[in-house]
């Protein structure tokens, strides 16, 4: 069971994120932990909670990098990690108890808590760092993509999306079918040349990152100049009554 | 990665165990049956339990720990277990006999000490098989183990054992070549460990983040202030100083006392050999709980590239 | 198909209930759904809270801290009950009391002051958002001593705005997400507009649009934006006006905009020496003049039929001649002083950025213009067939606001949108309801201060010019304690909070007997010079007495500014009371909706912890009205008017027909005005805790001068008639103040306040370094330091939250990597940084996406040990630290030993950034961060672990 399934429908549910609009507000992470820590694989523990050392366990966590080009000055980008749900997941074939699976219909990789002995192994195996030992209840947590949501029928439909998508406000998070090639996140992915963490792990992700967009840089040129008022006809206030004139 | 004292303990003392409980399967002599037989059967079996036992102090559920033999289809750490109960099982009536009829069936011997190294190779393999942590994903991992596992058997045989011969070999001498090619074998894997590197595998901030394209990535900000599940487990930083200490310490207490402890020993006679045999197992399983503590501290997970 | 997966529930239960009310986690004010879900005692419990999809301001989306509600709501901080203190100030040593007790000492102490001398109540709340309620209590009670947080928030921010056109950033306008081509976000960490601006943002990227970032700091929104201009500090109205310079060069202006929309073509009195000299040339009947275009002869400004000039001389009779507005722009801008070359190396802008941009700002305006086809009268009465924008928009905040030279600083932006024609156009800078309201329609602060008798109306208020200050009957010594609308700060349009405590302490100008305060964290993160706040809190008079006799503080979490009170009313949480976000106070409209929105309990405080014993804070208020017979609280026979404050928002009425609320009045089918509505607020909370009106089509760009929209405006209440607003390139009323000064007119300022009036109130923005900066040697303080808002936290109040702790439960210092190299510094260092005031011990992170003089952290991560519940060795406390103890509220003494408050001049603006500061390395390379103070005494122990949602799992 905790080998990848052999049968899938080709369905490859996952997230879209946009490194060129995520500002680092957090509100994904927190929105994810508030929903989950309710929900499917619930609680999220937190650990010395109100004390000197507080740890928990959180299923997406926002990193925020320096990147120094080398002509140009120092960017920042924010960058949101969560599971990446991927197709050779190593965290799934690691797993000695079956907890940890991978499931046929849509892709999603989850963690079966009440088989889960807290090894660890599964996040080691993970070169994302998508996985986290809850410290309290000392299980694996892992995001869930949401699968309580996705499918609930409780609730509306426009909400059958991840808490941290809808929640987005700079809606830098894009959920959808990355196996169908017309769907959105698909198209999204294509155009704006989205791509893959770490492909030389050969994990095969299908979360895909959309890199931030070319800056304009303070020594970039000006591409054109818009002519001096002044030279034209005498002045700044010789072209005022040339410019009044002409309303 | 995190030093964790219980799977330090596991990996040197099942290690030892199953070394042992496959010198004593492959039948070097031992006493013939009795209180003899039965402490020898008691230590090889018990360091293995232990080291078990300890490994499941690492789990947060132990009391569900029998589930993690399930997935011997594709998990190590599953077919570990399997190795490791089938292997104790056999050893059990291996030793069943032993201690209370003296006889020691030799092909059940044979099998304990085929799943004895099995279950070596499978632990190893847990960690040999990850490619998060470049250093150990190596078929030097593996190597390593089993050396380092037959050693400390031989070491303890030769501790326990009335012999001074086993297939015209003389036991200290035995212990020598075989401390030699473990250390040998550890050598190389350091200096493999130098050139595993997540870079040389091609992995660094860059590929991690993808961010690499635009220029020098560097973490500014981490998610939390303080310290997370991922920092505390796999994002373990130690001085390089303290490192070479440890080196050190591994070496001297793990190579080089019972080396020469086996040389002496050469040269001695019944029981004071069999003494200075004692001492050289309890420097090498000395020197390996050092160099246990740094095969984890010194490994670079994948992860760290986040942090 | 062939897939087999396990079980898995796809529709789990998630929640009984789902409640519609506002989110309080800051002051964005979003729309939130809580869902209720039976807890384990059978109580009502949160399961989750999302944004409100319907709701106008965040659309459906939810920021961390919102989304952290459920901590907050829970936390172990939480006041249960009023208290006592029993122990020496600042300790936390209290008793708890019951409310009949804590209501009847309050009424004891205020009442004695209400008949004596009102104003020995200083009333100032925090973060308030019933500041229409609060001001209205203070003006009741006859105290002129109230104010909200603007004073050291961003009141030059919303003054700047006010007196140029009528509307400000801040949370009064936005830029048009939808269609601005070019947008340029200046000095913004987060802002009010919290979720609006990120939304905003996201539709620009969207759009493909361009986004610049002004800012010495290129993190958040400045990380996304498509150019980072890394400025320094205090120096933007350089760098705008430098903009401005190249624009007018290069006749990028939008004439027919000026000429229809702005004072340019108002003749200014050119008498050099004259006591009218600056001031706008009014006719006899007092009519302003403009001159005609072909003859230059005056004629009135309302003339439709004149074509005004924007430049040359214009001679009246007597030999006066007058100047229009617009040449004295032009030839102040003109000037070399503002060329790009000669700003570069003050604002650390490149020459050719800023001529760069200078030019997107042209093209995005005059080449992209964008024209909406929808008729609109103007209210000359013309008609125009189409709307026509000029699609390039501004947004700013406390980077530029929080500096002594802020106000000119906001001005010089508001200039450069007006020059461009981008104010209320499409594709510009849009006011939001009831925006635009300029000065005039505005209030006027009111003083006085009689026994037993209310303030002719409300303290806080927009001063026309210097006849409007409050004085003491000499004529020079402030009224109020804070010293607003006196010559330290004469446009102090929100009062000055941060000068309430050190002026009390002082007993200048007098001293107050109750100082009673709310949700203001002001001896810890909201003060200046927080040790020295807290020694203030503590001093004691010759006899032993506190110099600030009496101190009553609602708050509803154990902050550090409880451990000073006497005696503490602790107020509900976000999800247990009424609250009222009124179109009377701070809006929270967009653009295109005039919206107001309540707070109600969606849990009663009784079932969500034992012994909970806390009442609203506006309950509380009305209560204490009452109990001192305030009018207006009080029926005829001395009974309460109001049961609660429920009530009180849906039958108060502000003036006939207009209440708090403005949806669902009379019989709930009139919106704006209408008699009160007994069943209104069951109507609000129906319709998702909100009500929104849609502005018509044709009044929703050129609000300034729309006649469709003073029409709806008038119809919903905004306003009660038509509202002329011109735009202040120059700013008569500025230069007023300078002829007082000058000597010119009454009343005049103290010979020390001259030179500094005359240099600030300029009618024209101008731009002066700032005075921090210009008081110390740049050569030992050679570096500036600021705070900047995390997303993920709000101001203190974050700290107890079990889950935002862990994102911040401390703070670096970032330092530029050159500052690091040239002071031996690496990561993780201890640093000691300080200032001419204070210094600090803090741990150091190198940086290099930063202004290169400039080092900053994340404001308000600090805390005081013990404070808020949590451990005594809590990360916030021996970790983090406040920059807080390296400013001053007062600058530097001068050669004649005055020292000024370290405010705008012309609004008392607290001066934030203007910090200077020197680094080195610590000799010792241990923590904790200092300084450090004595714990303050937990209110209750917090538990170990959590595992909230537990009891849902089973
Ligand atoms: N260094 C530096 N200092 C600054 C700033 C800066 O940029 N840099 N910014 C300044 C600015 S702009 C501001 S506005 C101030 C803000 O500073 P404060 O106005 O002090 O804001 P908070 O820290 O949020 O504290 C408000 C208090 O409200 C309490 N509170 C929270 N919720 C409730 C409630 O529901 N009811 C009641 N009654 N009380 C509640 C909290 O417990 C807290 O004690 O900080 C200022 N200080
Ligand atoms: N999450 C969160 N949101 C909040 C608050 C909070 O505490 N947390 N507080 C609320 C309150 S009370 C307020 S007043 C607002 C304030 O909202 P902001 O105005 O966004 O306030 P700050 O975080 O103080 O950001 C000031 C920004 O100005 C930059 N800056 C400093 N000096 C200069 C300068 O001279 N020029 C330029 N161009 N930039 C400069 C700083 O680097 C920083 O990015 O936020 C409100 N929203
Ligand atoms: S909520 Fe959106 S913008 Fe904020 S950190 Fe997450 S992905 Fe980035
Ligand atoms: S990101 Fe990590 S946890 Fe998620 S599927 Fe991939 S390997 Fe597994
Ligand atoms: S921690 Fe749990 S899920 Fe992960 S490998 Fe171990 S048993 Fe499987
Ligand atoms: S998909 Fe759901 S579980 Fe995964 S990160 Fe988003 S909110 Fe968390
Ligand atoms: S911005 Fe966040 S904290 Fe502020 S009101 Fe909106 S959701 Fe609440
Ligand atoms: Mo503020």
């Amino acid at each position: 069971m905790t080998s990848l399934p052999t049968e899938t429908t080709g369905k490859k549910l996952g997230l879209v994120i946009d490194l060129d609009t995520c500002v680092g507000c957090h509100a994904c992470v927190v929105n994810c932990k508030e929903w989950n820590t309710g929900g499917y694989g619930a609680p999220l523990g937190d650990e010395d909670a109100y004390g000197a050392d507080p740890v928990g366990s959180w299923l997406n966590r926002i990193h925020t990098f320096e990147v120094t080009p080398d002509n140009a000055p120092a960017q920042i980008v924010h960058f949101p990690k969560s599971c990446l749900h991927c197709e050779d997941a190593p965290c799934v074939t690691v797993c000695p108890t079956g907890a940890s699976y991978k499931r046929g219909e849509d892709g999603i990789v989850l963690v079966d808590e009440s088989m889960c002995i807290g090894c660890g192994l599964c996040a080691w195996a993970c070169p994302y760092g998508a996985r986290e030992m809850d410290p309290v209840e000392n299980i694996m947590k892992k995001c869930t993509l949401c699968v309580d949501r996705i499918y609930n029928e409780n609730i509306p439909e426009v909400d059958r999306v991840p808490a941290c998508v809808r929640t987005c406000p700079a809606q830098a998070r894009h959920f959808g079918d990355l196996g169908d090639p017309e769907s959105d996140v698909s198209k999204l992915v294509a155009e704006r040349g989205g791509m893959d963490l770490m492909p030389e792990q050969g994990t095969r992700p299908v979360n895909k990152y959309l890199p931030p967009r070319p800056k304009t840089h303070s020594n970039t040129p000006l591409s054109k100049q818009a002519a001096p008022a002044d030279k034209a006809s005498g002045g700044f206030l010789g072209w005022l009554d040339s410019a009044l004139e002409k309303l | 990665m995190h030093p964790a004292v219980s799977v330090i303990f596991f990996t040197v003392t099942s290690g030892a165990g199953f070394g042992f409980l496959a010198m004593i399967g492959l039948g070097v002599p031992m006493p013939e049956s009795g209180p003899g037989a039965f402490l020898a059967c008691l230590v090889a079996g018990g360091l293995a339990v232990m080291g078990l036992i300890s490994s499941t102090f690492h789990l947060g559920h132990p009391e569900r720990a029998w589930r993690a033999i399930s997935q011997w289809r594709s998990s190590w750490l599953s077919r570990e277990g399997v190795c490791a109960i089938i292997t104790l099982v056999l050893f059990g009536f291996y030793a069943l006999f032993w201690v209370f009829f003296g006889e020691r069936i030799a092909p059940l011997g044979i099998l304990v000490a085929i799943g004895a190294a099995a279950t070596v190779f499978t632990t190893s393999m847990i960690y040999a098989q990850l490619k998060t942590v470049p250093v150990w994903n190596t078929w030097m991992t593996p190597a390593c183990y089993l050396a380092f596992s037959l050693t400390s058997g031989i070491l303890f045989a030769g501790a326990f054992g009335h012999w001074q011969s086993f297939a015209g070999l003389s036991v200290p001498l035995l212990g020598l070549v075989a401390l030699g090619c473990a250390w040998l074998m550890k050598l190389l894997w350091w200096q493999n460990g130098g050139r595993a590197t997540l870079e040389a595998m091609g992995s660094d901030t860059g590929t991690a983040t993808g961010l690499g394209f635009l220029g020098t990535v560097r973490l500014l900000e981490k998610p939390h202030s303080g310290q997370n599940y991922l920092t505390k487990e796999m994002v373990h930083r130690i001085g390089r100083k303290h490192a070479a200490k440890l080196r050190i310490i591994s070496l001297v207490l793990g190579a080089a006392l019972p080396l020469a402890l086996c040389l002496l020993a050469m040269f001695a006679t019944g029981a004071a050999s069999q003494f200075l045999l004692v001492l050289a197992v309890f420097g090498l399983i000395a020197g390996l709980f050092a160099e246990r503590w740094l095969f984890f501290a010194e490994a670079r997970h994948a992860v760290s590239l986040y942090y | 198909m062939g897939v087999h997966d396990r079980d898995l529930d796809r529709s789990p239960h998630v929640s009984d209930e789902i409640r519609k009310t506002t989110c309080y986690m800051c002051a964005c004010r979003c729309g939130i759904n809580v869902h209720i879900r039976k807890g384990e005692d059978g109580q009502p419990k949160v399961r989750y809270i999302e944004g409100n999809r319907d709701h106008p301001v965040n659309r459906g989306v939810l920021c961390a801290k919102g989304s952290a509600g459920i901590m907050q709501h829970y936390s172990p901080a939480r006041l249960m009950k009023p208290m006592k203190r029993v122990g020496p100030r600042g300790k936390g040593e209290f008793q708890e009391i019951e409310w009949e007790e804590a209501l009847s000492l309050a009424t004891e102490w205020l009442g004695e002051i209400r008949s004596t001398d009102p104003r020995k109540l200083a009333f100032f709340t925090g973060r308030d958002q019933s500041q229409s309620m609060t001001g209205w209590w203070a003006q009741q009670f006859g105290t002129p001593n109230f104010a909200a947080h603007g004073g050291f928030c961003s009141v030059n921010m919303a003054a700047g705005g006010i007196y140029t056109f009528g509307g400000a950033f801040w949370e009064f306008g936005s830029p048009d997400w939808s269609k601005s081509e070019l947008f340029m976000i200046f000095g913004v960490a987060e802002d009010h507009d919290s979720n609006p601006i990120k939304l905003g943002l996201a539709e620009m990227k969207r759009r493909g649009k361009k986004i610049v970032g002004v800012n010495p700091v290129r993190t958040g929104y400045n990380a996304i934006a498509d150019e980072w201009v890394g400025i320094t500090p205090g120096t933007d109205g350089l760098f705008i006006l430098s903009l401005i310079h190249e624009l007018l060069k290069m006749g990028k202006v939008d004439l027919d905009y000026l000429l229809r929309y702005t004072n340019a073509p108002w003749l200014v009195i050119d008498n050099p020496g004259g006591a009218d000299h600056g001031l706008i040339a009014r006719d006899k009947d007092g009519n302003i003049l403009v001159a005609d275009r072909k003859t230059m002869k005056a004629k009135k400004a309302s003339d439709k039929k004149v074509k005004p000039a924007l430049k040359g001389e214009c001679k009246f009779a007597r030999g006066k001649v007058a100047r229009p507005v617009f040449e004295l722009l032009a030839n102040k801008y003109l000037s070399d002083e503002f060329s790009p070359e000669n700003v570069t190396e003050r604002t650390g802008v490149p020459a050719d950025q800023i001529r760069r941009l200078a030019n997107e700002i042209a093209e995005a305006a005059f080449e992209k213009e964008i024209v909406i086809e929808q008729p609109w009268t103007d209210v000359k009465g013309e008609k125009h067939d189409k709307m026509i924008g000029r699609p390039v928009s501004f947004h700013a905040m406390r980077g530029i606001s929080a500096h002594s030279n802020g106000f000119q600083t906001c001005r010089a932006l508001h200039l450069l949108q007006i020059l461009v024609g981008s104010i209320d156009c499409p594709g510009g800078f849009r006011f939001k309801p009831p925006y635009p309201r300029p000065v005039h329609a505005q209030p006027k602060p009111h003083g006085g201060s009689v026994a037993n008798t209310p303030l002719a109306g409300p303290p806080l208020g927009m001063p026309r010019g210097p006849e409007d200050l409050l004085f003491q009957e000499d004529g020079v010594t402030p009224q109020r304690i804070d010293r607003a609308y006196s010559w330290d700060a004469p446009l102090s349009a929100h009062g000055m909070m941060h000068m309430v405590i050190s002026n009390a302490h002082a007993r200048d100008p007098y001293p107050v007997d109750v100082l009673f305060m709310y949700m203001a964290n002001m001896s810890w993160n909201s003060s200046m010079n927080s040790r020295g706040v807290m020694q203030m809190l503590e001093a004691r008079d010759e006899d032993g007495e506190y110099v600030i006799p009496k101190i009553i503080y609602a708050d509803a979490y154990n902050s550090e500014m409880v451990a000073y009170a006497d005696l503490v009313l602790p107020d509900t949480t976000y999800l247990e009371r009424h609250d009222c976000i009124s179109l009377l106070d701070r809006p929270i409209c967009e653009p295109d909706v005039m919206a107001d929105s309540i707070r109600w309990p969606v849990v009663d405080p009784a079932t969500q912890a034992d012994g909970r014993d806390v009442r609203g804070f506006q309950s509380v208020l009305l209560d204490l009205g009452a109990r001192l017979g305030l009018p207006g609280m009080t029926n005829e026979d001395g009974s309460a008017k109001y049961a609660d404050y429920a009530d009180y928002m849906a039958n108060h009425e502000r003036k006939p027909g207009v209440g708090p609320l403005a949806g669902w009045r009379g019989n709930g089918d009139s919106h704006g005005r209408g008699a009160p509505n007994p069943r209104q607020i069951d109507a609000y909370i129906e319709n998702g805790g909100f009500f929104e009106a849609h502005i018509p089509e044709n009044a929703r760009y050129f609000k300034h001068a729309n006649q469709h929209w003073q029409d709806w405006a008038v119809e919903m209440g905004l306003q009660d008639g038509p509202v002329e607003n011109v735009f202040n390139l120059y700013s008569e009323a500025m230069r007023k103040f300078q002829l007082c000064a000058e000597g010119k007119a009454e009343p005049q300022p103290p010979e020390s306040h001259r030179q500094r009036i005359i240099d600030a109130f300029d009618p024209l923005p101008v731009w002066y370094p700032t005075f921090e900066g210009t008081q110390i040697s740049e050569e030992e303080y050679p570096y500036n330091a600021l705070t900047q808002r995390p997303a993920a936290m709000y101001h203190s109040w974050g700290s107890q939250n079990a889950w935002l702790r862990q994102i911040h439960g401390s703070n670096p210092m970032y330092v530029p990597s050159n500052i690091c190299d040239a002071e031996g510094l690496e990561d993780g260092d201890w640093a000691l940084v300080s200032s001419y005031h204070g210094e600090i011990r803090v741990q150091v992170k190198r940086m290099k996406a930063v202004n290169a003089n400039t080092m900053w952290t994340w404001n308000a991560i600090g805390k005081r040990s013990g404070a808020w519940n949590l451990d005594p060795d809590a990360p916030e406390a021996k970790k983090g630290f406040l920059l807080n103890h390296l400013i001053n509220e007062l600058l530097p003494p001068k050669g004649d030993g005055m020292r000024w408050s370290n405010s705008d001049p012309v609004t008392g603006q607290a001066a934030w950034f203007d910090l200077k500061v020197k680094i080195r390395k610590a000799p010792d390379q241990e923590g904790p961060t200092a300084p450090q103070f004595e714990s303050q005494k937990k209110s209750r122990t917090a538990p170990v672990n959590v595992e909230y949602g537990k009891e849902w799992t089973k």
